[in-house]
């Protein structure tokens, strides 16, 4: 077996792959009577025709990268993490306590201020499943699920009542949400509602590449995460990396969620989170959770996300429709990867190709 | 006095969606595997339940046996995705947890944009009429919380002693269970191990699916987003501290139900606090039972979350 | 209904996994009242032909013929019906089950409708049970049972399931010299009734059981005879198609002071009752103490404890005066201490790393390897290049995931991280299981080596040719506690065997 035959087998199981995934969705479409190569259209190439579009796809590509490189540290270092959502939340909440808080410090001193009680607002939130993951065995899977609706509920406590905008309590629009957040706290705008931030994206992504690959935590981080006990048993304390893995990764959440606020929002608002802490996930994976796989990912996902929300004007599709992509995104990805890794199937192909080359000839 | 009775009759009704999701789990997960998914097989099982009513009757009165038909072909749907989930993690291999996770977004997604499309808005359907037993229910105190339900209440609770039976006293049982602790004994004494997998999976999934359609017939009598509310995932968790037995699996779910109709009697009970932490409770206490459950697992099928292959050579 | 088998061939089986031939045209044959020994080095194909008869894996080429039949098997239930019957190395129990539960996994008359007919399977395994004289308690759970009492278990079990061919696999890798013997002569009895396959590379067994022998190497089979016209040491050269010549430790004492000193160690397996019961123990430097007992007596509890992987409950682990007792990993290993764990695959290395990162697993913090807390590639790359070729690691580069290698290099890439840490003391679990002849021969000879060094090693085996030959001393583990300590001249089969068995004293 040479190396042509399986760099063409690897190939073609990630192309049946792809074509999988595109038959299932249109399946999908059909039911609702859609027009399905209009729909793909609207979806994947509409919003790259015009700057407007454009640049609110990269406004959401900002917090799905950030969020997808946390996501990926932990899942590297063994733990899954799909409490983005709720830490995340927890990070718009720090965020803009401090906004409201102190909104006469000059910019250079509240704007990092604020970030850095959104990314220690989000490692609180990421640290609480790692050790009851470390210490009590608790299943992260369950723990951060719980831990999202919870977060969920303070958030919208915290709107209502604590952080109202004084001017709702007044006119009374009923609508949840803070102040409108003084400009001292503000993520300068590039173009349309683009901020600053995705700079901040990019450098976190060569960060993590450096964290992971060229240091020595992140060499006992992917140790811990391997599957094996052959981390514990060189000495590595794998509980500790458990841990600071989920810290990590939800410090990234939180710091997300304050540089939505900073960036696009400028004030606490209801459905701020928009799923992207579980959208993050199927990025990172997506990514093969590396900073080089991530960064286009979040680009990928930004675009139907908001794609999608073009569809209900433009094809009559519900936005819905892609959660429905992205799990099945999730399921295709983690299939095709048992599939590529399947050494008695790829050596099952071979024979079958090589018997039949004999016949023919 | 009252507010007490109130709370544990409505707790009895409302228990019965986490009670179905779980059983089911806890057959798929004595066979060895573990279905995050449960809560989008729930979510297209309440879409479905729903859907068919409101079909017939546009939202108002249907024939009962409408209503039956909706618990059906939920079930029935349900039954296919446990198929699905079988196909990606029993003959695929995938990991459990994250193709779980695919699932439930998926299900999730296909319900709301099912929803969204034929249905739309906040439509109403009637549901199943409430059918207190003749004589029982005049009971004073026990007769309101137990015997005043609709007859899907009845049939669920019977159906922790039928669950008790197949697990243990049937051959099925018998594989389940073999399946799940010592797969390669089963294969090697001839078993099926993949099929008998699918079967558990199957029924996981027809229960998950059933207990979404009793969600949206007969307890809310609607479907919206917010509807499953996380009970999918508080039913997996519930297997593993209701050990895998129907019994425990019971008393667990009687247990949430009860944070969760506190919720609904705030002011009976006079607690000024703001409601959002009502809504909070049952998770937080999920979070707490498992803290304390998770640590020991001794009664744990033993293969669970872990794929079988007989071609490995060990 | 099922006849005698009177006879079974097997004609130019192949059988074939990616990368490997594991059964390469291989004929074989038994008749009526026959005992068949299938012989050969780990990894020769034996148990993988002995899957295939028994319809677990299905042979890529081939034929089965049973009385003179083709028979095609699509699983396991088609060779019970035929009344082939297999035992496993490893016991396909379930262990919270009871004996009866496990036998009607297979006992499908008792499958009714609706009801599981337990009673019936009861019956049948007492009926069996009392025919064949192998005692056993139906109600029993497995977990509650003894190795021994679960290999009756399992004997009364496939003997129930109509079983008139029997294939034993390994049948006394767990069992004490004692109990071997009994196994053998419980087997000769069953002759009459039975026709027996058993793979064994225990050559004393082979010599005793069967009337005869195939050896197969490499997936062929090199020989084929009767047992009766060849010695051991033939069949051994048969094997391995060389003279077989392991390493003997015939060094001099090198008196050296005491290394590692376990004093009334207490430790808790992980079902919760005290896997070692003051357990004392003292290795010194420069000698190796080979622990011999049975598997499940205490050994792994033991080594993980002194590696600071499980928790003590009294006692002390003195390591050159240091105690280790309830220490971390990282300290017991800052102190020296080297270890060769036991499942090579999933505790010595981590499968996805590279070769050359597994060689840095322990030491990555170094001022060579890191700097700043940073990688330094170039050094690993070095480091890695100069070890692969000390040790002669197949590899196609340093860079190939070290879960894809072979046992026999698998092993070496942490022989040679263990040693290149200059270690005090060096603990080798197990060290040779699964390699086939040149690799132990490798092992051995390293160990004999490092013991030159003035390093002390305590080597825990269930091979007991291997802890006689390489051991200054034999302590024999049991229960939890040492029963005692043989200097290796008075160390061999018979009494490390009654040791191994709970005998203290054979007065």
């Amino acid at each position: 077996m040479n190396n042509n035959f399986k760099l063409l087998y690897k190939l073609s199981i990630i192309i049946i792959a792809i074509l999988a995934t595109l038959i299932i969705s249109s399946a999908i479409l059909l039911v609702l009577g859609a027009n399905v190569p209009k729909t793909f259209y609207t979806i994947c190439i509409m919003p790259l025709t015009k700057m407007g579009h454009l640049t609110e796809v990269l406004i959401r590509a900002i917090p799905l990268c950030v969020i997808a490189l946390g996501v990926s540290i932990a899942y590297r270092s063994g733990i899954i993490n799909i409490g983005a959502e709720g830490q995340m939340a927890i990070g718009v909440l720090s965020f803009t306590a401090i906004a409201l808080s102190f909104p006469e410090l000059p910019k250079p001193i509240l704007l990092p201020f604020a970030l850095l009680m959104s990314v220690l607002g989000g490692a609180l939130w990421g640290f609480i499943p790692g050790i009851l993951k470390a210490k009590l065995n608790v299943s992260e899977l369950l723990s951060t699920v719980m831990l999202n609706y919870i977060a969920a509920q303070f958030y919208s406590f915290c709107l209502r009542i604590v952080m109202l905008d004084p001017a709702e309590k007044v006119n009374g629009s009923g609508t949840p949400q803070s102040m409108r957040l003084t400009s001292n706290i503000e993520l300068t705008r590039l173009a349309g509602r683009l901020h600053t931030g995705i700079f901040i994206a990019l450098v976190l992504a060569v960060l993590v590449y450096l964290l992971m690959w060229k240091t020595t935590y992140g060499f006992k981080m992917r140790a811990s995460g391997a599957q094996s006990r052959a981390a514990r048993y060189g000495g590595i304390n794998v509980t500790w990396y458990v841990i600071f893995s989920m810290i990590l990764s939800g410090a990234f959440a939180g710091l997300a969620g304050g540089m939505e606020i900073a960036g696009v929002h400028r004030r606490a608002i209801e459905g701020v989170t928009n799923n992207y802490g579980f959208s993050a996930v199927v990025v990172a994976l997506f990514g093969g959770l590396h900073p080089a796989g991530i960064v286009p990912a979040s680009f990928f996902f930004a675009l139907l996300i908001y794609g999608a929300t073009l569809a209900p004007r433009a094809v009559n599709v519900p936005a819905n429709i892609v959660q429905v992509m992205q799990g099945l995104i999730i399921i295709v990805i983690v299939t095709t990867q048992m599939v590529l890794s399947n050494a008695y199937l790829e050596d099952k192909v071979y024979r079958m190709i090589v018997k039949n080359k004999k016949e023919v000839k | 006095m009252d507010i007490l009775i109130n709370i544990l009759a409505m707790t009895v009704p409302f228990s019965v969606a986490l009670l179905l999701a779980s059983l089911g789990e806890m057959f798929n997960q004595r066979a060895g595997v573990f279905n995050l998914g449960c809560e989008g097989v729930m979510a297209i099982g309440a879409f479905i339940g729903m859907l068919i009513p409101f079909m017939i009757g546009g939202g108002g009165q249907v024939p009962l046996y409408w209503n039956v038909v909706g618990l059906v072909v939920a079930s029935l749907v349900g039954a296919i995705f446990g198929l699905f989930f079988g196909v990606v993690c029993v003959s695929f291999r995938a990991p459990q947890g994250i193709a779980g996770i695919g699932l439930q977004m998926f299900g999730v997604g296909i319900a709301g944009t099912l929803f969204r499309h034929f249905v739309g808005g906040t439509q109403s359907i009637p549901g199943l009429p409430s059918a207190p037993i003749p004589f029982l229910s005049k009971i004073p105190v026990l007769g309101e919380i137990l015997f005043s339900h609709n007859i899907m209440v009845y049939l669920s609770f019977l159906f922790v002693p039928v669950a008790y039976y197949i697990l243990f006293k049937t051959s099925w049982g018998l594989k389940v269970r073999a399946v799940g602790t010592h797969p390669r004994a089963a294969d090697s004494m001839g078993i099926n191990v993949n099929r008998t997998r699918y079967e558990a999976l199957m029924v996981g999934g027809a229960l998950a699916g059933l207990a979404g359609a009793y969600l949206s017939i007969c307890q809310a009598k609607m479907f919206s987003d917010e509807l499953i509310a996380g009970r999918g995932f508080i039913a997996v968790a519930l297997v593993y501290f209701g050990h895998w037995n129907p019994v425990q699996i019971m008393l667990g779910a009687l247990l949430f139900s009860l944070t969760q109709t506190i919720q609904y009697n705030v002011q009976g009970l006079g607690l000024s606090l703001p409601y959002e932490f009502f809504v909070m409770l049952p998770y937080v206490v999920v979070v707490i039972v498992l803290s304390f459950t998770s640590r020991n697992q001794r009664t744990a099928p033993t293969a669970l979350g872990k794929s079988f292959n007989r071609e490995i050579r060990t | 209904m099922e006849n005698k088998i009177k006879s079974l061939s097997m004609e130019h089986v192949v059988k074939r996994f990616p990368g490997v031939l594991a059964c390469d045209d291989i004929c074989l044959n038994v008749e009526e009242g026959e005992i068949l020994a299938l012989v050969g080095e780990n990894g020769a194909g034996k148990t993988t032909l002995m899957n295939v008869l028994m319809g677990i894996y299905q042979q890529d080429e081939g034929k089965i013929l049973i009385n003179g039949q083709e028979v095609r098997f699509r699983g396991p239930e088609d060779a019970f019906k035929i009344g082939l019957g297999m035992v496993h190395q490893q016991y396909m129990l379930v262990p919270n089950m009871s004996v009866v539960e496990n036998v009607a996994l297979g006992y499908k008359k008792a499958w009714k409708k609706l009801k599981l007919d337990l009673n019936m399977v009861r019956e049948q395994v007492i009926e069996v049970s009392k025919h064949y004289g192998l005692a056993v308690n139906p109600d029993a759970y497995i977990w509650q049972l003894s190795v021994g009492e679960q290999q009756r278990v399992e004997l009364v079990k496939t003997l129930c399931l109509g079983a008139k061919f029997l294939i034993l696999d390994e049948p006394t890798s767990a069992l004490t010299p004692q109990e071997t013997d009994e196994l053998i002569e419980l087997l000769k009895n069953m002759k009459n009734e039975l026709s027996i396959i058993f793979i064994s590379h225990k050559l004393n067994e082979v010599k005793a059981l069967s009337d005869n022998v195939t050896i197969l190497r490499h997936g062929k089979v090199v020989f084929s005879g009767l047992t009766k016209d060849y010695t051991s040491a033939q069949i051994a050269t048969l094997m391995t198609g060389h003279e077989v010549k392991l390493p003997e430790n015939k060094e001099e004492d090198l008196h050296g002071s005491p290394a590692l000193e376990i004093k009334e160690l207490c430790v808790k397996s992980d079902m919760g009752f005290l896997a070692l019961n003051n357990l004392n123990l003292t290795i010194n430097s420069g000698e190796i103490v080979g622990l011999a007992g049975v598997s499940g007596n205490g050994q792994r509890e033991l080594a993980e404890a002194i590696n600071g992987l499980r928790g003590v409950e009294s006692g002390e682990i003195n390591f050159f005066s240091v105690d280790l007792a309830n220490k971390s990993s990282h300290y017991v290993i800052s102190q020296g201490m080297g270890y060769i764990p036991e499942e090579r695959n999933i505790e010595g290395i981590v499968p996805s790393f590279s070769i050359k990162e597994n060689l840095i697993l322990k030491d990555y913090e170094d001022e060579k390897f890191a700097k700043y807390h940073f990688l330094k590639n170039k050094a690993i790359v070095e480091n890695a290049d100069k070890l692969i070729e000390d040790y002669d690691v197949r590899c196609p580069g340093l860079l190939t995931s070290a879960g894809s290698l072979s046992g026999g290099n698998i092993q070496k890439v942490i022989l040679a991280r263990e040693m290149t840490r200059k270690p005090k003391f060096l603990i080798a679990v197990y060290p040779t299981r699964g390699l086939d002849l040149g690799a132990i021969e490798f092992i051995h000879r390293e160990l004999l080596r490092i013991r030159r060094e003035g390093i002390g090693i305590l080597l825990i085996s269930e091979e007991l040719d291997e802890i006689i030959n390489l051991s200054d001393r034999v302590a024999v583990i049991y229960k939890g506690q040492i029963q005692k300590v043989l200097p290796h001249t008075e160390a061999n089969r018979r009494s490390l065997g009654i040791l191994m068995a709970g005998v203290k004293d054979e007065q």
